[in-house]
Order: structure tokens, then sequence, then C-alpha cells
């Protein structure tokens, strides 16, 4: 028998699981050009360009052709402050976690001091325990300080504190950290601290020695837990419906509320115009990372 | 200028351990080192040659005592601060820098102009062979070729003293053999004090102007490589240095610096030389290189002659190495070949009865300790 000959049940297996992975992406995209408005089956593409024309519920006629979809989705301000929300979000989100989380990581791998093991291990928690466990819990703690602190200082009207951009900016950087600090502590392990000696030796302060020999050796670690927080900050649902209040939404919550309403494939277009940006950045990311080292 | 390059005074460094007690890494330790030696540590594998090393560096801090480098007290000051640089043993390259740029690194570092450090970092790399090599990632470099370029990236600062902390210990034989050569032919180019730290006793023998034998956190004894070895002050030093024969006995009587010593195993009394501190009735040691021990057929001398039986032999070329059971103890003589011939009669074969004769200068007289 032939050693290299594939059994069969692997190529299935396979062609399962590609089909599984996209499949469903390939729908989507394939719907975002649908010219049916309500989309619940595909009723061809919209071919003719012009000033739009709809006949029983399909569009036949649009100044942007086939997308049509996406000009719509252009002109739709609601979506546009959620992408900017959502943006804003993983922003800040991303730079501060990535921040904090490689000091952490620095930290627990260089220094030993009392309770490292219980810190460890509680940093850790949150990745385990469900996202809805940890949206209710925040959302708690927000409401009852908010309280306090609005009754205390008898704040009132616009200065009262709210839920809003501010409260789901810290929720996420509180969930992310732990990521980065997994991340980049793999990276840390087998950092040679010679090289710090190194630097010191010739000349370098603490410092520079951070600067300029630490965090570039550790850069690649520190790439990948800022990309995955801002994956991860980029597509938060739960997390985010709890702790967001009004003007805040994010991409996935304006998703899910037109979700229950109808579904037109304005939601499509939107997705398909997400997942190619988040392609774009994991690719460039990619091959950020294997150029370094 | 001071005499001294370096200098290590009475210096003491405990560590703690995780069970709660402390280990002396470094136990009251005194060197002087002058300028433009080339000074080793010797000793085997947690004596506290790294240790000492780093106090003078400034990655560790003395518990007790005080390094002095150029005469200044070097107290806890940061090792950025301290005109001394270092080879690691494991190169410590930085590796997302070029070749070029760890050379130039430590320049920048002083704030030295553009077409300076360009100029210097070109002249040293020429002086380790690694022109050409500039724009290598360390990874893309062997290990002989990485340990040149750690050797470049200290030397082109110009320090005082350049330290050295088994920087060959990664290469193979033939490969350390050169670089031996080579490091001690830069050390009198450049003529930067060396502190070498080796567990190799041929390396520190053929490299040093000076070795210090270390053992324990302590130092032994400090000399020049022909001291240590033609005059070891303890039994240790004896052993560690080279190859030597141990005969036990008790000190017997003591005239100037000859020692009559009876040893129990031969029941007969060796006369040796005096080589540490003994008293009469004092439990001592005879040390006994095997190429200072002669072969006789017949009784030759009067004294120090031993009667004893050929136990095997192994021809190496030179030599002829010879096992001689003496007393019931295995005692090793080298035997020099100066006479080119085929016939079995001139080399010794077991079961053969020999005389073992050894001078009194050749018998070191030691403390049993
Ligand atoms: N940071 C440290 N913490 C605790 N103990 C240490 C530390 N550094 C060294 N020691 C101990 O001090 C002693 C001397 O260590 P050192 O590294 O100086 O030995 P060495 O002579 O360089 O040995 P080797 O030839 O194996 O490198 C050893 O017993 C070692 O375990
Ligand atoms: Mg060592």
């Amino acid at each position: 028998m032939n050693p290299h000959r594939r059994s069969p049940l692997v190529i299935v297996s396979t062609v399962l699981v590609y089909f599984f992975l996209y499949a469903p992406v390939v729908v989507l995209f394939l719907f975002a050009f649908n010219s049916s408005k309500t989309n619940v089956l595909f009723e061809g593409f919209i071919t003719q360009v012009g000033p739009t024309e709809i006949v029983s519920g399909n569009v036949i006629r649009s100044p942007c052709g086939a997308f049509h979809w996406f000009c719509e989705l252009a002109r739709n301000v609601e979506v546009r402050n959620a992408a900017r929300n959502t943006l804003t979000i993983a922003f800040v989100s991303t730079i501060t976690s990535t921040i904090i989380g490689t000091l952490a990581a620095i930290a627990l791998q260089r220094y030993s001091f009392r309770l490292k093991t219980f810190s460890e291990v509680s940093l850790y928690i949150p990745i385990v325990i469900p996202e809805i466990v940890m949206g209710i819990g925040i959302l708690v703690l927000f409401s009852q300080l908010f309280t306090l602190l609005n009754n205390t200082l008898s704040l009132s009207g616009d200065s009262q504190l709210t839920l809003g951009l501010g409260t789901v900016i810290v929720s996420h950087i509180a969930f992310s950290i732990p990521f980065v600090t997994l991340v980049v502590r793999a990276r840390l392990h087998g950092f040679d601290k010679a090289i710090e000696e190194a630097s010191m030796d010739l000349g370098a302060n603490e410092i520079i020695t951070f600067w300029r020999v630490t965090l570039p050796s550790i850069m690649p670690g520190v790439l990948s837990g800022a990309l995955l927080a801002f994956t991860l900050s980029l597509d938060d649902f739960v997390i985010t419906f709890f702790t967001t209040g009004p003007g805040a939404s994010t991409l996935p919550i304006y998703v899910y509320g037109l979700l229950r309403r109808i579904v037109t494939p304005q939601v499509n277009a939107l997705s398909a115009v997400w997942i190619s940006i988040v392609l774009v950045v994991v690719f460039f990311t990619q091959r950020l990372q294997s150029r370094q080292m | 200028m001071n005499e001294f390059c370096v200098e290590l005074r009475d210096v003491v460094k405990r560590f703690p351990t995780p069970e709660g007690s402390e280990v002396f890494a470094v136990d009251h330790v005194t060197m002087q080192i002058k300028n433009g030696e080339f000074f080793s540590m010797l000793g085997p594998s947690g004596c506290g040659k790294t240790t000492s090393l780093r106090m003078v560096a400034g990655f560790e801090w003395p518990t007790v005592g005080e390094v002095y480098i150029e005469g200044e007290a070097m107290g806890r000051r940061p090792p950025y601060l301290r005109p001394v640089n270092t080879v690691f043993q494991s190169y410590a390259l930085f590796p997302h820098m070029s070749v070029a740029e760890n050379v130039a690194y430590g320049l920048e570092m002083e704030k030295t102009p553009k077409y300076e450090i360009k100029r210097r970092v070109g002249e040293i790399l020429e002086m380790v062979k690694l022109s050409g090599m500039e724009r290598r990632k360390p990874r893309q470099l062997s290990g002989g070729q990485q340990q040149r370029v750690a050797l470049a990236r200290a030397l082109v600062k110009h320090p005082k003293v350049l330290l050295l902390d088994e920087p060959l210990g990664a290469l193979d034989l033939k490969l350390r053999k050169e670089m031996q050569l080579e490091l001690k032919a830069l050390q009198q180019e450049v003529g930067i004090t060396f502190v070498y730290v080796t567990h190799d006793q041929e390396e520190a023998l053929t490299m040093s102007d000076r070795i210090a034998v270390m053992d324990h956190g302590r130092v032994l004894q400090i000399g020049a490589p022909v001291e240590i070895y033609e005059r070891p002050n303890s039994r240790f030093v004896a052993d560690f240095i080279g190859e030597t024969n141990f005969l036990s006995g008790e000190a017997r009587a003591i005239e100037e610096d000859r020692v009559t010593v009876y040893i129990p195993s031969l029941k007969d009394e060796l006369v040796g030389a005096k080589a540490a501190p003994v008293n009469v009735g004092d439990q001592v040691v005879v040390s006994m290189r095997p190429e200072k021990i002669r072969l006789a057929s017949d009784r030759a001398l009067p004294q120090n002659c031993f009667s004893g039986i050929v136990l095997n032999t192994a021809y190496i070329g030179s030599d002829t190495r010879v096992i001689v059971d003496l007393g019931g103890a295995p005692l090793a003589v080298w035997e020099q070949n100066k006479i080119s011939t085929l016939d079995p009669e001139a080399y010794y074969a077991p079961g053969e009865q020999v005389w073992v004769v050894v001078l009194p200068e050749n018998a070191l007289v030691l403390q049993d300790v």
C-alpha cells in the first residue's frame, strides 16, 4: 500500500472543515449583492445603472449598480457612527491594554514577589470565565459605582456619570490585558537576560536598555498581543452589550439591532466590508511578524 | 596611574538560598590585578569565578568588602558607569541588530560622532577578521564568528579592563585552541588588562600572566603559571593543575626546606621539599608529578628509592606512560622516550620489577587537608 495515499476520511473531513469555515463567508458576500430587499432568497445581481427603481421588493436599477447596498451603507449615518465608535474603542483599548499587558508580562517574568502565583492565576481567570458573567459583573460594578458617585458628589443632568463610550473602553481594556500578557509571556520565555546585562555593560542605562534591547526583542510577541486585543475588541458583543450606553453603539450592537427588525442586504454589505478590513489587517501583521526575527 | 587596574579587597558575596539559608559564592577574596596583565581565574564549577567577575562588572554588589578599579572604590556603581566591558559566555549579542549595529551600540551610548563610530567599527571588525560581515544578523554567523563579534563589541569601547567569562566554552576543541592563541595575541596588541575566567587549566596555563586558583569561593593561590604548576601551595592546587601522584604520610623531621616523611604504605621514609608550612608530626601528602619520577632497574640511590611492580604501560609516542604498583597503590610515571628503538627491552612490561626514584626537589610536601 502506498503510505502517501490519503485516506478518504482525511479528505472528507478536510473538505467539511473548510466548507463550514468558509461557506458562510462566501454566502455572506454573495447576499451583499442581492437584488432582493428582503434578502431571503438570492434573486440575482442588480444589473442596471441609473436612478433607483424598485419593483415588488426587488431593486432593478441603482446609481451604484451591483454595489447598491454598499452605497446605501455609506449613506447610513448610524452605521458611520457605530463604525467610528468601534474603531475608537478598538484603538484606545488595544494601545492601553498592550502597554499594561506587556509591562505585567515583564514584571511576572523578571521579579519574584509575594503572591506572585496568586496574581498570575487571577490574571488568567477572566479568560476562562464566561463572557456573560464578566459582562453582568462589569455592569453591576459600574452602575453601583456611578450611583454612589453621582449621589455623593450630587451630580445631576449632563454631568452625571453614565454608561457610554468610556465604560466600554474600560471594560475592553480589562478583558484584553490577560490575552496580551499571555502572548507576551510566551515570547519572554526564551528571553536571554544576558542581553540586557550586555546593554548596560556597554553604557546604556535601564531605560535605554528597555527601549533599545528588551522591547525590540519581544516586539513580535507584543504585536501579536496587540492584534489579538484589537480583533477581540472589534467583534466583542457580550461585554459591550452590557456596558454601552446611548450614542455609544458599536457595529456588532448595531447589526444585532438591525437583525431584530429586517435583514436587508445592507447588513451583508457591512459584514463584507468588515471581514475584508480584518483580513487585510491580519495579513499585514503576519507579514510584519515573519519579517522580524 | 594606579599600580593595580582591578583590586578585590576582602570581598564576600552571599546569596540567599530558597531553603532560607545562605551560600557563600565568594568568601573573603583578595586579588590585585596589574595594568596590562592577562589574569585568569581558574577553578572547578561553582567555585565563584563568575560571581567575582560580575562584581567587577557591576552586575552584583559585594555583601562585604570592596572592588576597586584604577584605585577607585566602585561601591554600588551600576555597570554602565564602570570603565570595564564584558564578553559573555553566551555572547549575548543583540539578536535584532546586525554585526555592525551590535559593535556600534557601545559607542552610540558614549555619543561618539557618526563618522568616528563608522571608522572604529570598521577597524575593530578588521582586527577580529570579520570585515564584510557587517550587515549579517548574529544568527547568520557561526559560533566562532559570534564570539568575535562579542569581543569586538567590548573592545571597541577601549575599556580599561576586559572581563571574559569562559568566552571559548562553547567552541569545539580545534577552534578553541586557535582562538586561545588569537586572544592572547590580541591582548598583547591592544595592551588592555584581561580578566579571564575558565575552568580549563591548560587554557589558563598557556594564556595567562598570572592565575588565581579558586575553590569553594576562596582563592587558594595566585601566581604565574610556572609557580602554580611547579610550586602548588596546597593539595587542591597540585591536584587541579596538571596530573600528580599523592602519597600520604607523617612529617618526621624538618631541616630547612627538606622534610622527611614516613609513608606507612611503603613502610619507608621519603625526603621531599617543603612547599607549604608543615610541622613535625603533621599529617602531610607528598605530591609527585608523573613526568618528574624516574624508573630504574636497580636501586640507584640510598634514599627516595622504592621497589614496585609495573601494572600496565601505554606507549603514546613521546612518552611511555607506566602505572606502577607502589605499596598497594597505583603510581603514574611518564618516561620520556629519548632513544629511538624497536627493542621491546627498552620499554617496560607488566609484571616487571622496577625501582621508583624521585629527587627530593620533585617531591612536594603539602598539608593534608
Ligand atoms: N544569583 C544567584 N543566586 C543564588 N546563588 C547563586 C547565584 N549566583 C551564583 N550562585 C551560587 O554561587 C556559587 C558560585 O557560582 P558561580 O556562578 O560564581 O560559579 P562559577 O565558578 O562561575 O562556576 P561555573 O564554572 O559552573 O560557571 C554557586 O554555588 C552558585 O550556585
Ligand atoms: Mg561561571
